[in-house]
């Protein structure tokens, strides 16, 4: 009996307290540009008061929420295809780009004080190279002093953007990572440890003595990993920042790419980073709660306009003006 | 005189009128409960079945695609095109593995301290070392898992393991099972050792329980007759309890074989079953923990499939335990 | 037979070897609050109760929203399982005690007492996130109620089986229906194991973190819709564990230290309650 006005209590409190709630946005998706998004929230909630409640639970992750309708819109590092957006009715556009790096855990081993390139790095995630002074990490870093370590390899076990993007570049420098690997968001691979999310594996390389993954850069320099140098596709030695981020993100050919199908890996040219990625938002064009759909895009409007400076704080590379433009005529498939 | 005796009859109609409502009441209310009771204790029973059914049909996609073949398959490719790859030997394995090893380590622990406590502690200290013990019980798997990959782990892999890989390196078998290639926070065994003392409350609160049991004048006669301590727990204790004690174990079994966060932490998220303990692993419920938010379709039947097995698995070991413990409890009331 | 002496020695060691095990299965406790205490007390600030939790790379915030999240489910968790479950366990100690149904109740409620949890997770997921097409706080409450069940229901059953038959005679033979027998003298009588029931059924979801991953999810703000994800403290716990942030670490090592505290205290409360009345 008092159990009972106990429940029925405590049900008209929720009620009530749900009443006075407001509307968040709802997304998911991506861990890849999650830094950045939640930044943007918090500051577009003290301009606008809408809060905007992103889960980050990795691209595969983001598809399906969006497509179980749970969230107003999902996001994914990994664009898709004409065939995939008609039959879910979905809009596809992209926010951001960002650059993936490799980091390692090893003593004495700061950010920028070795280079990879892009063989050496699929044999290391093919388990052919398995301690840290194979002749093949030594002979591109011949003044570092390597342990005889063996290598902890550390990859995602979530379906992800980063691993689609990394394992594409991987596979583009590597004919052997390209047959036995190949590219996607969740590979099977052939060694390592698996951890979730960006975040999951930038705390696992943190915590791992002699360990290696691979995150978007602000995970990296956010929390003082160290990050190592690339040797491009032109044979260059290049570090990641936002210049090489740029330089890589130019080559895109944005005004071409139909419902923004593009992909940013192993980029040409002297000054490019090769290991990129873009992030996209998947949302409904014809959503089922259009006033849910609108605050949300009146947020992408907003971080589009007010966004960029704190992206690039970030290091993250913001979309060009002209593909904001072509984005925000893009917009007006989606119904009100 | 005629007038009070229609009075009392009045009164008389007013209370048996009065006590017919009460007793309405009475029965109806009376009905209610009976009912309500009645009732609670069914949904328990249909709580069993909503997961049975609710499994079946989740896991059903994936029982038709993969059949038999689910069990016997090591390779785990979710997203395979056009279909995709999905066995259950790793998680299978890992599973069994892990909970093998932490039963291995446990079960000689608990026991020993349900000996220590049941035939050589003095009562005063007796209750502070139970509770100490118990309250390992109540520590949230997550708490686990956090001190797993914060603290026992790295202390494993920096100082224990390269040693003990070291001393096996040129013994063969040994030297795979306990192979160096892999030594890292995150393993198979650190799992285990974790899973250990996650169970080990479970075995020495049972074990106690089952070793109070033993009726004194047993004891006291083989103390009589001049046997030692371990004598009589040999001779006397354990065999009068062992259908209580395998009962414990199996329990602990139970708990070892469904425990997530802890391990999902641990145990290094790998679908590769390599032979070494010290190598990356996964098991049934930290694939699911890992991988159910975001799959779909045939994966994410495959995954319910999992915990099918898990299910069906644990309710055959928790089924045994309980069966044990019944039977002797039936031999303690008789 | 081998000499006195030697039986003797062998007894000895082999004791000594018990003596060991309970100093290392004592240890691990401490070993694990040790831990919580060093690194959760630097982070214990009266922010942790008043703020919400912060994006990475942020300094400072809180775990209001978390705390929030968790003590609401965990009421209503406990206010759905608790009345089910002590009807249940009334119905096996009382009317039913004699129906062939009621072993087969109990045994079955043994087997959910420890079945997986994540198990129920999945179960909730297809129960009630699949059909209400939303992660949410009400699945997870359910999630915990489903957990909280057996435990009431064992702990029911027990106690009231433990209230002197005669107790209940007396009452009948006052002309007490059978339920105000139950409910103003069994109860009555069995009122501290109930309790001890409840609270232990408390402890054991308050921590409780599989079967909310896939049921509520988590939220970075405030939210006290019960039809949308809640932050909840296990959950915001695992996110910040799987994360480099310096300031999220910090955070989760302190969320971690108020849930064993909380849990921890709450079993020992159950005990003493338990105990006292035990003694009498």
């Amino acid at each position: 009996m008092k159990f009972s006005t106990l429940i029925a209590a405590g049900f008209a409190l929720a009620a009530s307290v749900s009443v006075a709630f407001a509307e968040d946005i709802s997304g998911a998706g991506a861990t890849f540009p999650y830094p950045i998004y939640s930044k943007w929230a918090d500051a577009y909630k003290k301009v606008s008061g809408v809060g905007l409640n992103y889960q980050s639970i990795g691209s595969g992750a983001g598809r399906k929420q969006i497509q179980a309708k749970t969230v107003t819109f999902g996001a994914t590092d990994i664009p898709q295809k004409e065939e995939y957006l008609n039959t879910n009715g979905f809009v596809q556009f992209p926010m951001v780009m960002g650059g993936i790096v490799a980091i390692v855990n090893l003593e004495g081993v700061a950010g920028g004080d070795l280079v990879l390139d892009g063989d050496t790095l699929a044999k290391i995630y093919l388990g052919k190279v398995k301690t840290w002074d194979d002749a093949a990490i030594a002979t591109l870093n011949p003044k570092s002093k390597l342990p005889s370590l063996p290598i902890i390899v550390i990859r995602r076990s979530d379906g992800s953007g980063t691993t689609f993007n990394f394992t594409t570049y991987l596979s583009a420098v590597s004919a052997d990572f390209k047959k036995s690997v190949g590219a996607g968001e969740a590979v099977e691979w052939p060694v390592g440890i698996g951890a979730a999310g960006n975040a999951g594996v930038a705390a696992n390389v943190m915590q791992t003595k002699g360990s290696i993954g691979y995150v978007e850069y602000a995970y990296a320099t956010q929390n003082g990993l160290a990050w190592t140098d690339m040797v491009n596709s032109a044979g260059k030695r290049v570090k990641p920042n936002l210049s090489s981020f740029k330089a890589a993100a130019a080559k895109g050919d944005w005004a071409n790419a139909k419902n923004f199908y593009l992909i940013l890996a192993n980029s040409p040219g002297e000054a490019s980073w090769p290991m990129m990625a873009t992030t996209f938002i998947l949302m409904y064009a014809q959503p089922s709660d259009p006033a849910a759909s609108s605050a949300a895009l009146k947020y992408f409007d907003w971080a589009y306009s007010n966004g960029a400076k704190m992206a690039e704080d970030l290091d993250y590379v913001p979309m060009p003006d002209s593909v904001i433009a072509q984005v925000r005529s893009a917009w007006k498939g989606i119904a009100k | 005189m005629t007038t009070i005796s229609e009075n009392s009859k009045n009164l008389d109609m007013a209370l048996s009128n009065d006590r017919a409502r009460v007793l309405k009441s009475l029965v109806l209310s009376d009905t209610l409960f009976s009912f309500a009771t009645r009732a609670a204790a069914y949904a328990v029973l249909l709580l069993l079945a909503g997961i049975i059914i609710s499994l079946i049909v989740g896991a059903w996609p994936a029982m038709k695609a993969f059949g038999f073949e689910f069990l016997v398959t090591e390779r785990w490719a979710p997203q395979l095109e056009p279909e995709p790859v999905l066995g259950a030997l790793a998680p299978i394995y890992g599973t069994l593995v892990s909970s093998f090893i932490a039963m291995l380590i446990a079960v000689p622990f608990g026991l020993g301290i349900a000996i220590f406590l049941t035939e050589l502690c003095p009562h005063s200290i007796r209750r502070p070392i139970r509770l100490a013990i118990e309250l390992l019980a109540g520590i949230p798997s997550i708490i686990y898992g956090m001190w797993g990959f914060f603290v026992l782990g790295p202390f494993l892999a920096n100082y224990i393991e390269p040693s003990i890989v070291a001393a096996v390196v040129n013994i063969p078998v040994l030297n795979s099972i306990f192979s160096g290639e892999m030594v890292s926070n995150l393993s198979l065994f650190n799992a285990s050792l974790i899973l250990a003392i996650m169970i080990l409350p479970f075995i020495t609160a049972i074990a106690v329980d089952v070793f109070s049991t033993v009726p004194p004048v047993l004891k006291e006669a083989a103390y009589g007759i001049g046997c030692t301590t371990w004598e009589v727990v040999n001779n006397v204790v354990l065999p009068f309890t062992r259908v209580g004690v395998v009962g414990g174990v199996m329990l602990a079994l139970g708990r070892a074989l469904g425990e997530t966060m802890a391990v999902t932490f641990i145990i290094g998220n790998s679908f590769k079953i390599t032979g070494s303990i010290f190598a990356p692993s996964t098991t049934i419920s930290a694939a699911i923990a890992s991988e159910f938010a975001e799959s779909e379709g045939l994966h994410q039947s495959a995954l319910i499939l999992l915990g099918l097995l898990l299910f069906v698995l644990t309710f055959i070991v928790l089924a045994t335990a309980r069966f044990m413990l019944m039977r002797l409890e039936k031999r303690a009331g008789a | 037979m081998a000499s006195y002496a030697a039986r003797r020695r062998n007894s000895t060691f082999i004791m000594g070897l018990c003596l060991a095990a309970t100093g290392i299965g004592v240890v691990w406790l401490f070993l694990i609050l040790y831990s919580l205490l060093i690194n959760g007390i630097p982070g214990l600030t009266l922010a942790v109760f008043t703020e919400m939790t912060p994006p990475p790379g942020e300094h400072g915030g809180g775990l209001l929203n978390a705390i929030f999240g968790s003590l609401l489910m965990t009421i209503i968790g406990v206010g759905i399982g608790a009345p089910i479950g002590i009807l249940a366990g009334t119905y096996l100690a009382e009317y039913g005690r004699h129906s062939k149904i009621t072993p087969v109740i109990r045994f079955i409620n043994d087997i959910l007492l420890s079945a997986p949890s994540i198990i129920i997770g999945l179960f909730v997921y297809g129960a009630v996130v699949v059909p209400m097409r939303s992660f949410s706080a009400v699945a997870g409450s359910i999630a915990l109620a489903v957990i909280v069940i057996p435990v009431v229901v064992r702990t029911t059953e027990d106690m009231l089986l433990l209230v002197p038959n005669t107790l209940r005679e007396a009452a009948s033979a006052l002309g007490l229906p059978r339920s105000f027998v139950i409910r103003r003298v069994a109860y009555r009588a069995a009122r501290a194991g109930l309790i001890t029931g409840v609270l232990l059924a408390v402890a054991r979801v308050g921590g409780e973190t599989a079967p909310l991953l896939f049921t509520v999810l988590s939220n970075q703000f405030w939210s006290a819709n019960l039809l949308k994800p809640m932050a909840n403290l296990p959950v915001t716990i695992n996110n910040f564990i799987n994360n480099p942030d310096a300031n999220w670490k910090q955070l989760a090592w302190t969320g971690a230290l108020l849930i064993t505290a909380a849990v921890l205290s709450l079993n020992i409360t159950a005990r003493f309650f338990g105990a006292s009345k035990d003694g009498r």
